[in-house]
């Protein structure tokens, strides 16, 4: 069995699953069940001076049928007592002292930080997580994300706090700023000793076409939240990575974002994180979404000969190269299985109206062609056609050669000029603007539509 | 042992003849919209006979926009409701959705499309109204989904329309044939209602038109006649006996269970014969309606029969046994139905042919015809210069619907000699068109 224990700045924890700093982690209650479910450490929802919140505080993102895709919040920091609080984590730490019970601070003056750093301490928490990444409510007030937005500010506080944590402390970074590498540093300079992000996105998550209104709406108004949940796992994959593959930041990350299940989990560990935490997920499957993560990360280790987490952290980041880096010479074409072709011709219309026009139709068959010397490889039709392994992109250069873009400019082959002989695109065909016109419509229209619009001539079967 | 007991309320036949194709709830139809593909040059689309344009509908649905949905359906078909219900979808759009050839359920497009006429029927939206009077008047006989449809269209291209219908219902087959597992009366007639109160023609009930000279005031009075007058009767079999009590005709029984419901008598043993979807559908019925034992009794071998493979299963589903190889001979009983003498029958080269001395009789206390229905040849005969085919089909141009009497034009059953509602409502809407392009010239 591979060990999934972690030691993450100095927390252990049985398993790097963590409940961030959120509902789910709310109170004692909750992390008590969580811990009795198999979650190995939890964020406490933020502690601070307790808040009031406004009824009506989530909305989401559902896409077909699928409920809450992306999931949206207006709520603030926990609205219950400091001491409360307090006494509920020396009794969760006290009934699983090998558990990670971490408590989110966010207050504002010096003094405050460290009277909450001291408290939180005495009650017997394991380490600390800086919430510097609340994008609403909260950063009006000069806290959360208006934190997390100003190195200067993030750095100096990380400082206070400092100057009285005898435990580990985790810096929470906002994903609303141009480059997250910025606080990472600054929270390295003030002597953090890890990172966690992201904390959510600035968004609407839907506005309500009746009353006119963003959601959530209170009473008949709303105001911009919090997004997170699977929509927003490539954003934190990106983040992660840029964290993660900075020469300066160094920190150990827990890595938060659209974590719902063990591969998600595994993408953010592969991009350097050492811990994974998770909201969305828990709030919407409840705590026994860990039986499937815990159990799928073991299987996915034992396949893969990790024993240790640490065999796995960050795997992936050799791969991860800035864009000049890639080599342009690698050809990959589309390649259609006509066994497993259902005939949906989804790939057929993505290439001709989306892509570039290098899938044809032929008569007699629903089965699309692909003309490979128009084919640029870009994948798009492998993305839509409904068939699994139905599309492969097939690797069709020889394998042997390797020039990059960085490679070009320095030998002067790269286009400089607007009409560049050089361009990638120059002698690509195209069809003629005018072969577009009516070129599908007796296609695009519908059976009846058609002979009623007279358009009876059609090409028998073309 | 029966399959069902012998239903006596309103509420035990609606259990026994129990909606296969239900209408869905919101949460069935947003799951079942997002599974459609939104193909490109949709097969659904090409497999439907009034070519509805499926993918639109279907996500049009799944975006909230049913009343979208209605529209586009009703724009190509304006049985749409009827046809969700009661098509033989497996072998029309869902048997042609791309699903099938990866093993997976197909669309339940008929489903989707009685979800979202449904609504705008329930709701009664007007989707649709009467183009500007153009001073032209047709006459439309019978109010069958050829009749109905005919109207629809001409009605939206400003013509007057008056319907003749010799029952007392509209949508002829649709409420007098279809099986009640596949639509309710209700439901067929509210479509009815729907669309009369968009379109607003007249129909004339109990209005059947028999003679010469009621055919010369409609021509008279209209510029031109379009025949939705479907099929007859059951066709006579001139078999010894044909006239006992409990022999009936299929379409004639049927007919009568749509109207009657529960009160309509099944014996204990039927034989039903015929190897047709009404065969099946008669079968079932009876099987539903209570009878012990039902008998399908076939000319020809179980692979030969015309029915659907999917109706010949709901068939065997409600305890239907096939006899097959078995040709009737004459029809027994003392003024009552006691059984059918059949003889054995082989097929060689395609042909049948009896088997002598294979005589037998096999008991029973009811006979159900499901030999075909028979054409109207006769009142066809009273239209000077309409020409029929040699199995008594009107002819009439394709795209537009013409008869060899220029003023006659012709839809449906009659002129396609038996097929479906769908075929019926696409045909009609056509032959609309083509009766304002020949009263436009
Ligand atoms: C038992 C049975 C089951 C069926 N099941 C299905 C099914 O499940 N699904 C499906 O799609 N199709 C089914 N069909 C076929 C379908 O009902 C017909 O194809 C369709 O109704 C044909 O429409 P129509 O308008 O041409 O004719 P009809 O529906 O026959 O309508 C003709 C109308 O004209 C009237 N009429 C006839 N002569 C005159 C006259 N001289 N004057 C005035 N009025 C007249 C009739 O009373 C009738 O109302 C079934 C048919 C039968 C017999
Ligand atoms: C393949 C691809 C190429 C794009 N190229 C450009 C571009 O050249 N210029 C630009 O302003 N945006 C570009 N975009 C961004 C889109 O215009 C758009 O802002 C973004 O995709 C978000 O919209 P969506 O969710 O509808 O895709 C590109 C997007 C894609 C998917
Ligand atoms: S990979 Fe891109 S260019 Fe090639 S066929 Fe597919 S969609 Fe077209
Ligand atoms: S998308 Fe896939 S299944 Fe559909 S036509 Fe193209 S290759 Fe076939
Ligand atoms: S064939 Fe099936 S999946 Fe494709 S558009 Fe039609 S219903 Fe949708």
């Amino acid at each position: 069995m591979p060990d999934l224990s972690i030691n993450f700045a100095g927390i252990k924890s049985p398993n790097p699953f963590w409940l961030a700093s959120a509902p789910p982690t709310n109170s004692g209650y909750q992390v008590m069940k969580a811990f009795d479910a198999g979650w190995g450490g939890a964020v406490w929802k933020t502690l601070g001076v307790p808040v009031v919140n406004v009824s009506s505080r989530y909305g989401g993102v559902n896409y077909r049928d699928k409920r809450l895709v992306g999931f949206n919040n207006i709520e603030l920091i926990s609205d219950r007592p400091l001491s409360h609080n307090l006494r509920e984590i020396e009794e969760v730490k006290k009934r699983f002292p090998n558990h990670a019970v971490i408590a989110s601070l966010m207050v504002q003056s010096r003094q405050e930080w460290h009277d909450i750093v001291r408290a939180s301490q005495d009650a017997g928490v394991d380490g600390f997580e800086l919430n510097f990444g609340c994008p609403h409510g909260m950063c009006e007030r000069g806290m959360g994300s208006a934190v997390g937005q100003e190195p200067k500010v993030l750095q100096m506080i990380v400082e206070w706090v400092m100057e009285v944590a005898q435990k580990p402390v985790i810096v929470k970074l906002t994903p609303n700023i141009s480059d997250i590498t910025e606080p990472a540093l600054a929270a390295r300079r003030g002597g953090a000793d890890a990172i966690s992000l992201i904390n959510t996105i600035q968004s609407i998550v839907g506005v309500d076409l009746d009353k006119f209104a963003p959601y959530p709406i209170v009473d008949g108004k709303g105001t911009n939240g919090g997004y997170c949940g699977p929509a927003v796992k490539p954003i934190a994959l990106n983040m992660v990575k840029n964290c993660a593959q900075h020469p300066d930041i160094k920190l150990p990350i827990s890595g938060i974002g659209g974590i719902e299940n063990w591969r998600d989990a595994v993408e953010h560990i592969l991009l350097g994180a050492s811990s994974v935490q998770v909201c969305t997920a828990a709030m919407h499957f409840g705590f026994g979404i860990i039986r499937e993560m815990t159990s799928g990360l073991e299987q996915y280790m034992m396949e893969k000969g990790f024993n240790t987490i640490y065999d796995m952290v960050g795997k992936a980041l050799p791969n991860v190269l800035h864009w000049e880096d890639l080599n342009m010479k690698y050809k990959v074409t589309a390649n259609i299985n006509e066994d497993k072709c259902i005939g949906c011709q989804l790939c057929y219309t993505a290439c001709e109206d989306g892509a570039h026009q290098a899938i044809k139709l032929n008569a007699g068959t629903r089965v699309p062609e692909i003309i490979e010397e128009n084919c640029v490889g870009c994948n798009l039709c492998s993305l839509v056609c409904p068939v699994e392994q139905c599309i492969t992109m097939e690797q069709t250069d020889s394998g042997t050669e390797h020039l990059t873009w960085k490679e070009r400019t320095e030998a002067g082959t790269a286009p400089t000029e607007f009409e560049d002989e050089k361009a990638g695109g120059r002698h690509h065909w195209v069809p003629e603007p005018s072969a577009a016109l009516g070129k599908e419509r007796h296609k695009t229209l519908p059976g009846k539509a058609r002979i009623i619009n007279g358009e009876t001539t059609v090409p028998a079967e073309a | 042992m029966a399959e069902f007991s012998t239903p006596t309320t309103e509420q035990q036949f609606a259990e026994n003849f129990a909606q296969l194709k239900p209408v869905m709830n919101r949460t069935e139809a947003l799951y079942e919209s997002s599974r459609c593909l939104f193909c490109f040059d949709a097969p659904c689309i090409k497999a439907c006979p009034s070519g509805i344009d499926i993918p639109q509908f279907i996500r049009q649905i799944n975006s909230g926009n049913d009343t979208g949905a209605a529209r586009t359906i009703y724009e190509a078909n304006y049985f749409g409701n009827a046809c969700g219900k009661v098509c033989p979808t497996e072998v029309l759009c869902e048997g042609a959705c791309v699903y099938n050839l990866q093993e997976v359920k197909p669309i339940e497009i008929g489903r989707l499309q009685s979800f979202a006429t449904t609504k705008v029927i329930k709701s009664g939206e007007k989707l649709f109204g009467p183009g500007a009077d153009n001073g032209k008047k047709v006459a439309v006989i019978g109010a069958g989904p050829a009749g109905i449809s005919a109207a629809c269209e001409l009605r939206s291209l400003g013509y007057g329309v008056d319907i003749y219908e010799a029952k007392a219902q509209p949508s002829g087959l649709t409420v007098y044939g279809v099986a009640p597992y596949k639509i309710t009366n209700e439901e067929t007639l509210a479509e009815m209602a729907y669309l009369q109160a968009q379109f607003g023609y007249n129909v004339h009930f109990n209005s059947a038109i028999s003679s010469r000279e009621e055919l010369e005031k409609l021509e008279d009075k209209y510029d031109a006649i379009f025949l939705g007058i479907g099929l007859g009767k059951t066709n006579e079999l001139g078999l010894p006996g044909e006239d006992k009590i409990n022999c009936t005709g299929a379409v004639e029984f049927i007919a009568e269970l749509r109207q009657h419901h529960h009160e309509v008598a099944v014996g204990r043993k039927v034989i039903v014969l015929g190897g047709g979807n009404t065969a099946m559908d008669a079968a079932s019925e009876s099987s539903r309606l209570g009878a012990e034992n039902v008998i399908l009794a076939y000319r020809r071998a179980k692979e030969e029969m015309g029915a659907y493979e999917f109706e010949y299963d709901l068939a065997k589903g409600v305890g239907v046994k096939g006899l097959f190889n078995v040709a009737p001979v004459e029809i027994t009983g003392n003024g009552y139905v006691t059984g059918v003498k059949f003889i054995r029958t082989e097929t060689k080269d395609g042909k049948v042919s009896e088997i002598a001395g294979s005589e037998f009789v096999e008991p029973c206390d009811m006979v159900i015809k499901a030999t075909g229905q028979a054409k109207q040849t006769e009142f066809l005969g009273l239209i000077p210069g309409l020409k029929l085919d040699g199995k008594g089909r009107i002819i009439a141009n394709a795209h537009t619907g013409q008869t060899s009497n220029p003023k006659y034009f012709a839809s449906g059953d009659a002129w396609n000699g038996g097929a479906e509602v769908v075929n019926a409502a696409a045909e009609a809407k056509l032959t609309a068109r083509g009766i304002h392009a020949y009263l436009s010239k």
